[in-house]
């Protein structure tokens, strides 16, 4: 709802962003097979345990499983925030954002694009101590915690991405691939930029390292374009 | 009039948002508002004229990020000092009659403190004095810390404040919508850490409305004994035809203030979204409303960087199995400096448990002063339990409460001058909840009542320096009962005179009670009951010994502790159904444990009962078939016949791609559980255990991601190798100087990102011309063959199976 409001307000304007809309969303299903291939089983191995698992069959791993969903229970935040804007290019042909670029990779994703969304999701400092914890402790486990909370922020994030999608499609428009920081030619360090124009780090607990990772460490930074049809 | 003392009968205004009039008076997004004291005084001292004309009494100053990591020392001082002149200005050209004063503003630095960023606690409280340092210089009348949201960055914030400024230190927080800072913080665990350091007031800020913030505020109503401060934002923001709009009116905001100031809020004014008419409606609000008293609400707590444990009346438990003292293995521990070993105690404790953990790290031949800073900080990455910080090195013990995120408690202080003029002014700085120990110069007493003297004793010096009985805790000290049988009654007498007659509270390292004597647990446990019928408040206790678990459940069921005795039931029913030695830990990573691995690695037939157990990654399994073993088998050849096999069987697996990473890691920690009884078995013993050659290992400068490394370390040490491990962001010159003090023949350097891979080629040309011996392997993410050899590196190893075999290759050509 809040995103269709969103691209309606965006409309009456000639350029410029709205500012910040943060959200919080209920845990989405979990994806089975991709929390077991961040947790490093390979793509086959990982869609028969995967199988397994919703059959109620045993498998290797399924203790580890069942482990890493019940100490994580309860530790989970699911936030989003996103910003909404008129995308105007500058004189040589490159995209205007709030973090500075000179990318190809970005021009070409939001070819034709006149609205980009900024967002970032994030399931918050809890997974991150648990990780510390059992990584030391348990390593195995710790594997898997890892594995869970990079599918928890997949999952949240491509929640997210849906309701655009959606939204999108209702107001005639079409949305691009999401694009990370980080892909292409996009160096991580617009990161620190990206963020700001969010108000990540105080509204949403989402801070840099020197290196320009995030912490909390299962959070997700995205650009995704909206092309009027 | 100081503000102090303006503070004691009166409510104290402060200021509402700054940020969104800025930007009406035309800040571009971007740019620094802090810089606006210099180049738009003007607009400045408006603003804040306007909040002393709508009733504040205190104004910030224009500061919010005014620090070092924002602006050069020069710009920094220019602009404190400039922010500070147009707040005054403001004042005094304000018709407002009320009294009025200048804050010294400091929000947080924006970084993420270790462990959950990179930036060192000691950088932090760096930067922040440098502000609070000028703000004092330029005149403020106080310091207001505000807008954190982590605890530890908050007693960065504070400790910097404290030691460079004696103006009044106001600190705030700003809270989530459950009721937690960012990093997990409760209101209470936030009372307990700042009170113990001495803020003159505390509370909320930002993040939320004046209704969202109701719980969090009665938290700190029923548990602060200082004024509580709420300035809260003028309810959610949201987006409106492009401008932010807040939905909370004065009126409402104002209602919803005056509300928590009659339940006994002192100090209260707005954040973000509040303006003048909002400090004007509260100020006409409150002229009805009579401020409560502020009380002192009596509470011995002690703290984490998540929750606060409170004394009294429930008993509490400390663990007391991070300590050396009888222990070979843990000594050996000690001096490999093998942290994982004090971690896992420390984390099994807290299943078995316990509320708290001291934390004793004291031998003769250790580097006392480091270990244990070392110990806390590690511990405190991974375990929310308060620590007791112990020792008898004061310099020790000041390192640790610095760098420990909370209140401590510490262990100990007794009744000697010396020991007391040493102690005290840490936990004064600091804060702290101290044992201490009924002994002076003239030694132990034997009755009980030269015991209860000495608690008076230390009761009156440690008010000399501000300490409240609150925070001490005695220790009237159990003798074994072997050498004396009358020292436990002794002991017993002297809980029921520090309780009765001092009302103070009382804890005891129970277990010595017991020494000598056979089936100690029997004898302890029964002690333990006695004192806490006494009125004990607290024992440094071993958590594995059932009979104490058991006497500690009982015991608050019996005193009505226990409501409707759910978690006696709830302890009662997990108890396993055969008596065993209850010594590991009850429970602890058992689910991960019974997974097993089975499909894929077990290729060979008939394999042995405890290569089997390693194989199929059952490590509780391998554990005991191992300690069966070594009554009857040479601890080597265990290693040798049945370890080193079994791992071989997973590792052939893995390179097989036959069995995956999680199984190969089961499998190591089966492998590990098994090398611990090892250990045990010849801690202490010539042999220093199975040992092949020296690797150390680290990730490279600038990198914080160490999955790959610590599992890289545990397969290595798996194999036998003695790995040192320096841990994640690890500078060059340490690596080397390291190689160099082992003599160590091979080093693994372990890189994630394409921006730390300099650093990686850096450590490389370092250990060429420094330590020309060593071989260089290095993995991680970025990395592959070509650009190994590139950066100088001997190897590239894909992941630790790789690495196991390129040393086992070197090991043969030695």
């Amino acid at each position: 709802m809040s995103i269709e409001n969103s691209i309606k307000e965006i409309e009456m304007m000639e350029e410029g962003f709205l500012l910040p809309v943060y959200m919080e969303y209920k845990a989405p299903n979990v994806n089975f097979k991709e929390m077991l291939r961040y947790s490093g089983l390979p793509i086959k191995a990982a869609g028969d345990a995967a199988r397994a698992y919703a059959n109620g069959e045993d498998f290797p791993e399924k203790a580890l499983v069942e482990e890493t969903l019940k100490l994580i229970d309860k530790e989970l935040q699911f936030k989003v925030g996103f910003i909404i804007g008129r995308l105007k290019w500058d004189e040589e042909g490159y995209p205007i954002l709030p973090f500075k670029q000179h990318s190809e990779s970005l021009k070409s994703n939001l070819e034709k694009c006149g609205t980009v969304i900024l967002m970032a999701s994030t399931i918050g400092a809890g997974i991150d101590k648990l990780i510390r914890r059992y990584e030391r402790t348990n390593p195995a486990l710790g594997m898997f915690m890892q594995g869970l909370g990079a599918e928890r922020v997949e999952s949240l994030t491509d929640t997210f991405n849906k309701e655009v999608h959606e939204a999108a499609a209702k107001m005639g428009y079409k949305d691009h691939a999401r694009f990370s920081p980080g892909f292409g030619d996009v160096p991580i360090s617009v990161q620190k930029e990206f963020l700001d124009s969010l108000d990540a780090g105080r509204r949403m607990g989402i801070l840099l390292n020197e290196s320009y990772l995030m912490s909390p460490s299962k959070s997700v930074t995205a650009i995704i374009g909206l092309e009027r049809i | 009039m100081k503000i102090l003392d303006y503070m004691k009968d009166n409510f104290l205004f402060l200021d509402g948002g700054m940020g969104t009039l800025l930007q009406e008076a035309g800040l571009k997004p971007g740019e620094y508002p802090e810089r606006w004291n210099i180049e738009r005084p003007e607009e400045i001292i408006r603003i804040q004229k306007s909040y002393y004309d709508a009733g504040s009494n205190v104004v910030l100053s224009n500061t919010f990020g005014a620090n070092i990591l924002k602006f050069e020392e020069e710009e920094l001082r220019e602009i404190i000092f400039a922010a500070i002149k147009n707040a005054r200005e403001a004042a005094k050209r304000s018709t407002g009659t009320q009294e009025k004063f200048v804050a010294m503003d400091i929000g947080p630095l924006g970084k993420l403190l270790k462990p959950y960023g990179d930036y060192e606690f000691d950088d932090a409280v760096k930067a922040y004095a440098l502000s609070a340092k000028i703000g004092t210089e330029a005149g403020a009348d106080l310091i207001f810390i505000e807008t954190m949201n982590d605890s530890y960055d908050t007693k960065a914030a504070l400790l910097a404040a404290k030691e460079n400024s004696d103006l009044p230190v106001f600190v705030s927080n700003a809270y989530g919508s459950d009721g937690k800072l960012m990093t997990g913080a409760d209101p209470k665990a936030m009372v307990a850490m700042l009170e113990g350091m001495h803020a003159d007031a505390i509370g909320a800020n930002c993040s939320l409305g004046p209704d969202q913030l109701v719980g969090v505020m009665e938290d700190y109503l029923k548990y602060a004994s200082v004024p509580v401060l709420l300035k809260p934002n003028a309810g959610l923001p949201r987006s409106e035809n492009g401008k932010t709009v807040y939905d909370v009116f004065p009126e409402e905001f104002s209602q919803s203030v005056a509300k928590l100031l009659e339940k006994g809020v002192r100090i209260t004014g707005g954040c973000c979204g509040t303006t003048p008419d909002f400090i004007k409606a509260v100020v006409e609000k409150a002229k009805d409303i009579t401020p409560v008293p502020v009380t002192d609400k009596n509470l011995s707590l002690v703290s984490s960087y998540t929750h606060a444990v409170e004394f009294g009346p429930s008993p509490i438990l400390i663990g007391e199995r991070i300590n050396p003292t009888g222990k070979k293995r843990f000594q050996q521990a000690l001096r490999e400096h093998d942290i994982d070993y004090i971690l896992g105690e420390g984390l099994k404790q807290q299943d078995a448990g316990v509320q708290l953990l001291d934390v004793n790290v004291g031998l003769p031949d250790i580097d006392e002063v480091e270990m244990l800073r070392t110990s806390v900080l590690e511990l405190q990455a991974v375990t929310d339990l308060p620590l007791q910080i112990d020792t008898t090195d004061v310099v020790a013990m000041e390192e640790a409460l610095r760098c420990y995120n909370g209140k401590a408690m510490v262990n100990s202080v007794n009744g000697k001058e010396e020991v007391m003029e040493a102690v005290f002014p840490l936990v004064a700085k600091y804060g702290g909840f101290v044992v201490a120990l009924t002994l002076d110069e003239g030694g132990i007493p034997t009755n009980s009542a030269d015991r209860v003297a000495i608690a008076k004793k230390i009761i009156k010096k440690a008010a000399e320096y501000g300490i409240a009985k609150k925070d001490l805790i005695f220790d009237p000290l159990a003798m074994t009962i072997s050498a004396d049988t009358n020292a436990g009654i002794a002991t017993m007498e002297a809980v029921k005179g520090i309780t009765n007659e001092l009302h103070a509270h009382t804890s005891l390292g129970i277990s010595n009670v017991s020494f000598g004597l056979p089936e100690r647990n029997i004898v302890t446990s029964t002690f333990f009951a006695l004192c806490l019928q006494e009125g004990l408040s607290a024992a440094i206790m071993n958590p594995y010994a059932r009979e104490m678990m058991n006497v500690y459940f009982a015991f608050r069921a019996l005193h009505g502790l226990d409501d409707n005795c759910v978690d006696y039931i709830n302890y009662a029913s997990n108890l396993p159904k055969v008596e065993t030695v209850a010594t590991a830990g009850a429970g602890a990573n058992a689910g991960a444990g019974a997974g097993g691995t089975g499909a894929g690695a077990t290729g060979a037939a008939d394999i042995s009962e405890l290569q089997n157990a390693i194989v199929r990654g059952l490590k509780d399994k391998a554990g005991l078939i191992t300690k069966e073993q070594l009554g009857s088998k040479d601890a080597l050849d265990i290693v040798k016949d049945e370890v080193i096999p079994a791992l071989n069987i997973v590792g052939e697996g893995f390179e097989k791609k036959t069995v995956y990473l999680p199984q190969l890691l089961m499998a190591a920690e089966a492998a590990k559980a098994s090398f611990e009884e090892i250990k045990k078995a010849m801690a202490g013993s010539e042999d220093a255990g199975p040992s092949r050659c020296a690797f150390v290992i680290a990730t490279v400068h600038g990198d914080i991601h160490d999955i790959g490394k610590n599992i890289v370390k545990l397969i290595l040490e798996n194999y036998g190798y003695a790995v040192t491990d320096l841990g994640k962001d690890v500078p060059p010159e340490v690596i080397v100087d390291k190689v160099i003090e082992i003599h160590a023949p091979v080093v693994g350097l372990s890189a994630l990102m394409t921006t730390t891979v300099p650093a990686m080629e850096e450590t490389i040309k370092l250990l060429r011309e420094k330590a020309p011996w060593a071989k260089v392997c290095v993995g991680g993410a970025v990395l592959n063959e070509e650009y190994a050899a590139k950066i100088g590196a001997d190897m590239y190893c894909k992941d630790a199976m790789e690495t196991v075999r390129y040393v086992e290759q070197l090991e043969r050509e030695m």
